[in-house]
């Protein structure tokens, strides 16, 4: 885990070099990274339409009103739902298909290759496919039921408040569970394999293995898988955007589209610029969190203080 | 027993792979089928074989100007972070001064730091910069938001080289700049590889930040293109698929090429440290 190299000996301090080097990294990362997010916190205290400076300050009027607001109310219900969805459903069959990766199978590598394709592929692109293979009279989708004698029960898909967020999922799990089956298996085929021998040495079938030597020692490589995906659906925009809009009536956006709307649409960027600060601040509170309380013991930090170690 | 478990384990892989390439062959098939095949036979072979909307695609000047723009700005992206993010990844890794792990911690808090939360206030500085449909407005953000997972990865490869290779170049008259430059990039190349790898799909697949600074088609990246199409020919669905296939021939294509440095960046870089 700690990479192997040694710290050089730098005697004297080579100010110019130092700083020389890292200038642009800093000037870049202050100027767009650092300081859009700093105007955001500041914009989301004024009624701001995004032209000028703001100047009507209201205090935390913004954020009161997101609280009151129905919408922003359903957007977190939404997130939670999509992390619930996939911490339950998305990730455990990823670890699966790791395990089963790990076998000594025929093809292995053509499988391999094949579930991690859709991760490149962008998520516009996924999300335009999906809309066609879930359209209600050509798509793909309503065969397959039809097929598989479930008559016309999916007919509505995306077009149905009730079911929306669950074809979404099922897109994102599409596209998303071969990344975690990967990291897995890298997981897993960084277990010594004397481990495995010993188990099975004292008798351990493979259910025994997998529960008292596989999943704790893949406990690291899990922690921060799920890390991964609840960070990204607190982001999510893309893929909602494409497919539905955030429709039907509103019933799949996200914290990001609710965001877009009132920002880009309607122009009222101070409220928009509310809802950025509790993107950020969930993402930074839960960040620093997991970081904190799960990731700790794992590793010399995998975030926050990445390799951190003087 | 075994063969039975053998089987069981055949079957769920090819079940998975299928649940995988169904849908991406039903896109390339759908656009050599009409809207009457697509309506009629959603799984079927197409018959007949129409080319046209796959023609129409290739032969309009839209799509092939998207495919350069998407290409340049991915290029230039990469470019960018990657000699930004070597440098201060260098500084980090190879010299000590106060206040080091702080300003390399902020870089990788950084990691946390969605694109949704900057792009308002980003949107007003690049409009106050004259930025909007200007390709600087999509690479430069792009680079930023990059350098954080750059750094990281950078860093830690940086750190795995052993310090007497730096001490007998300095031995030999090399200024840092010059062990940098001629010694420690080409050392780097697997790292630098992966790190590229990881820039490039990012930016070929963005579409937030090109949406708000590309108003003027004339800039589009792939990814507005597609989703343009798709609203003009919301009712042709056969066309639509075309152009969604073509759009993902370079992804898969490079995904073919580069598989291996993806993962090593995914799984090394975001999973350890």
């Amino acid at each position: 885990m700690r990479p192997s190299g040694a710290e050089p000996p730098r005697r004297r301090r080579d100010w110019r070099t130092i700083i020389l080097f890292l200038a642009p990294a800093l000037v870049m990362f202050g100027l767009l990274v650092l300081t859009p997010i700093v105007v955001a916190a500041y914009a989301s205290f004024f009624n701001w339409n995004g032209f000028g400076t703001p100047t009507n300050f209201i205090g935390l009027d913004n954020f009161r009103r997101l609280i009151a607001d129905e919408i922003f109310l359903g957007d977190l219900e939404r997130t939670l739902l999509l992390i619930a969805l996939s911490v339950a459903v998305q990730l455990p069959v990823a670890l699966a298909l790791a395990m089963l990766l790990n076998q000594p199978l025929r093809g292995r590598r053509v499988y391999r290759m094949l579930f991690f394709a859709p991760y490149v592929l962008s998520e516009v692109v996924t999300a335009i496919l999906f809309t066609m293979i879930f359209s209600p009279n050509q798509g793909l989708a309503n065969h397959v039921t039809r097929l598989i004698g479930l008559g016309d029960l999916g007919a509505v898909w995306l077009a149905d408040t009730s079911t929306v967020m669950y074809s979404v999922f099922l897109v994102i799990s599409w596209k998303y569970f071969g990344f975690h089956t990967i990291l897995y298996l890298a997981g897993r085929q960084g277990i010594p394999a004397e481990l495995h021998e010993a188990a099975a040495l004292d008798g351990a079938g493979p259910w025994h293995a997998f529960r008292y030597v596989t999943l704790p020692l893949l406990g690291p490589t899990i922690r921060v898988s799920v890390f991964l995906s609840i960070l990204g659906t607190i982001q999510l925009f893309d893929m909602v955007w494409v497919l539905t809009g955030g429709g039907p009536i509103r019933a799949s956006e996200t914290l990001a589209i609710t965001m877009f709307q009132e920002g880009f649409k309607r122009f009222h960027v101070g409220y928009a610029s509310a809802i950025s600060m509790v993107i950020f601040l969930l993402s930074l509170l839960f960040g620093l969190l997991y970081q904190r309380f799960v990731l700790r013991r794992d590793l010399q930090g995998a975030i926050t203080t990445m390799g951190d170690q003087r | 027993m075994r063969r039975v478990r053998s089987t069981a384990l055949h079957l769920t892989s090819i079940a998975v792979g299928a649940a995988i390439v169904v849908p991406i062959v039903f896109g390339v098939l759908g656009g050599f089928k009409d809207n009457g095949q697509l309506f009629n036979s959603p799984f079927g072979l197409p018959d007949p074989w129409i080319l046209g909307n796959y023609t129409d695609v290739l032969g309009s000047e839209m799509f092939w100007r998207q495919m350069g723009n998407s290409f340049g700005v991915a290029l230039a992206t990469t470019a960018l972070v990657v000699i930004v993010a070597a440098m201060a990844a260098f500084v980090f890794a190879r010299y000590s001064f106060p206040g080091r792990e702080g300003v390399f911690t902020l870089f990788a808090v950084g990691l946390m730091f969605p694109f949704a939360v900057a792009i308002l206030p980003l949107f007003v500085l690049l409009r106050s910069m004259g930025l909007l449909d200007n390709p600087l407005g999509v690479i430069l953000p792009q680079a930023a938001f990059g350098l954080p997972v750059t750094i990281i990865i950078l860093r830690s490869f940086f750190r795995s080289i052993p310090a007497e290779v730096e001490e007998s170049a300095v031995l030999d008259g090399c200024s840092p700049f010059g062990f940098f430059w001629r010694i420690l990039l080409p050392m780097a190349r697997p790292a630098i590889a992966t790190v590229s790898v990881l820039a490039i799909v990012g930016s070929w697949n963005n579409f937030l930040l090109p949406l708000i600074v590309f108003n003027d088609s004339e800039w589009w990246t792939l990814p507005l293109g597609v989703r343009q199409f798709q609203t003009q020919y919301s009712t042709d669905t056969a066309r639509v698929l075309a152009y969604v296939t073509l759009a993902m021939v370079p992804s898969l294509a490079f995904y073919a090429i580069a598989e291996r440095h993806l993962i090593s960046g995914l799984t090394s870089g975001l999973g350890k440290g």
